[in-house]
């Protein structure tokens, strides 16, 4: 077995005991949204006409949305606080590098856990869509990679965070004044293009939108190859840099 | 007072984590910001409610919503660490107080927090332009009403709580009350099977409150929103000293 691997077993045999309670908050939570804002308050937004891209459900246009964004949320809910009692609580991330595990390869192992966590709830969900007829065609399909990759824009450099701080008090404040806004102001529940030009800009440049914009195009079928491409380019960015400072952090932390 | 002694304390306390404070706050303005206005945007008007806007519709439950999480969460995680982990309790019994005392203590420390969360988002929905009359400061004694209801409920769910697990049940709950509680559109979108259970739970009848204190629209369902938090809280905090008291002394 490759070292990184062990690590990842270790992550698997924790959740084999407690994936009960994650799954609340990682499946329940996002499914719930659905069915409280994209079912019942779409009722309103479909009754008047104004659906925000013509032609489909309001349900349809805000699944995709909250898609991504549950994603982020079970990345940085999954990568940060673990992270932080792996090295100062439990001290799991201690003992690993008292073995020839190298800090690179506990990173590794935890990431693919995170990733494993990110493709099974994005898939449930992607089901629970399909269920309450939220997705257009078999195209459905790529939001599941498109969601993953969004969590893992925002995974890993939660991670490099995570295991930098001295207090787990600044884990909450993030998730509270970060992570909860973009959730909620990323166009997640409405088209960005109706904010004001110059909010519209800031939100162009989270990185959650463009994850909500790569999965709802995905997902409603109005793709385009250049939006697409540049989606994918800045997510992929932001994973390859937080990779980068998490693995310089990870070595620094444990191999002091 | 032993009880006022106790909530004396727990503001004491809040000296070092005031942004806790904040983030009651902030949350809910983040709902009104993204439902509200952004998705208010494609709702136009309510049906049924005459001139009223949705950012005008949605805040008044945000603050209810404001006013019971900030009780719950002081009266469920705050009470359980008090309980089992800082060993408050154990200590305060020591003195004359007694588990009566606590249970007063507990509620009128989430009514305080209710009120204070409360007040803050009234004072966020003033600035935004969303509060019509100088009756909607009636909203903040409506809060610590809703805080002592749901610091009751909470505290009496509390008691029950083996470990940090049972927390997620409590989210299990508070979560679908809050989407389905009529927060974000007229109780009238659903079938009349289900109108029965959301009129049953406890959030309807506070954004029933507080809709009619913010939008001037005091009338008969006031009367039933105070009588159901005035006779479930006041048989919650019985219940909970009772349990208080069996889980205390032996």
């Amino acid at each position: 077995m490759t070292p990184a691997l062990r690590e990842f077993a270790y992550w698997m045999t924790r959740y084999r005991h407690n994936w009960r309670s994650s799954a609340v908050i990682s499946i329940l939570n996002p499914i719930l949204f659905l069915l409280g804002l994209g079912l019942g308050l779409g009722t309103l937004v479909d009754a008047t006409g104004h659906a925000p891209v013509p032609g489909s459900s309001y349900l349809a246009f805000v699944a995709p949305g909250v898609l991504a964004a549950s994603a982020m949320q079970t990345a940085f809910l999954e990568l940060s606080y673990p992270v932080y009692r792996a090295l100062r609580m439990g001290r799991s991330y201690r003992i690993a590098a008292g073995t020839p595990l190298e800090p690179g390869q506990i990173f590794a192992g935890h990431l693919l856990y995170v990733m494993f966590r990110l493709v099974t709830t994005s898939a449930t969900f992607l089901l629970a869509m399909a269920v309450l007829g939220a997705t257009h065609s078999v195209g459905s399909l790529w939001t599941v990679p498109a969601a993953v990759l969004t969590g893992l824009a925002f995974a890993t450099p939660a991670a490099a965070m995570a295991i930098t701080v001295q207090r787990g008090a600044t884990l909450q404040l993030v998730f509270r004044f970060v992570i909860f806004p973009l959730y909620m102001l990323s166009g997640t529940f409405f088209a960005v293009s109706r904010l004001p030009l110059w909010l519209r800009d800031i939100a162009y440049a989270s990185p959650l939108w463009q994850g909500v914009d790569l999965c709802r195009t995905l997902s409603l079928g109005t793709a385009t190859t250049t939006g697409t491409l540049t989606h994918i380019g800045y997510l992929g960015a932001l994973t390859i840099a937080g990779t980068a400072t998490a693995w310089y952090c990870y070595r620094r932390q444990l191999h002091a | 007072m032993a009880a006022l002694a106790f909530i004396n304390r727990n503001l004491l306390v809040y000296r070092h984590t005031w942004g806790i404070l904040v983030a009651s706050v902030v949350e809910p303005l983040l709902y009104l910001l993204s439902i509200g206005v952004g998705v208010g945007q494609l709702v136009g008007t309510l049906p049924g409610l005459h001139g009223v806007s949705y950012p005008e519709y949605v805040a008044p439950a945000l603050l209810a919503t404001a006013a019971m999480n900030a009780a719950v969460n002081e009266t469920t995680f705050s009470a359980y660490t008090r309980l089992h982990e800082e060993n408050v309790y154990a200590a305060i019994l020591r003195t004359p107080s007694t588990t009566a005392d606590l249970a007063i203590g507990e509620i009128g420390w989430g009514a305080a927090r209710g009120a204070l969360s409360g007040a803050g988002f009234l004072a966020v929905m003033a600035a935004l332009g969303l509060v019509r009359t100088p009756v909607a400061l009636l909203a903040v004694p409506a809060a610590a009403l809703i805080g002592a209801s749901f610091g009751a409920l909470g505290l009496l769910t509390m008691t029950f709580l083996r470990n940090w697990h049972d927390f997620q049940m409590i989210q299990l709950f508070m979560l679908p009350m809050f989407l389905f509680s009529a927060t974000f559109y007229p109780i009238t979108v659903y079938p009349p099977a289900i109108q029965i259970v959301v009129r049953a739970l406890p959030l309807y009848p506070s954004i029933d409150l507080l809709r009619g204190v913010t939008l001037d629209d005091i009338g008969a369902p006031i009367g039933y929103a105070l009588a159901y938090l005035v006779v479930v809280g006041g048989i919650a905090w019985l219940l909970a000293a009772r349990r208080l008291r069996a889980l205390l002394v032996r």
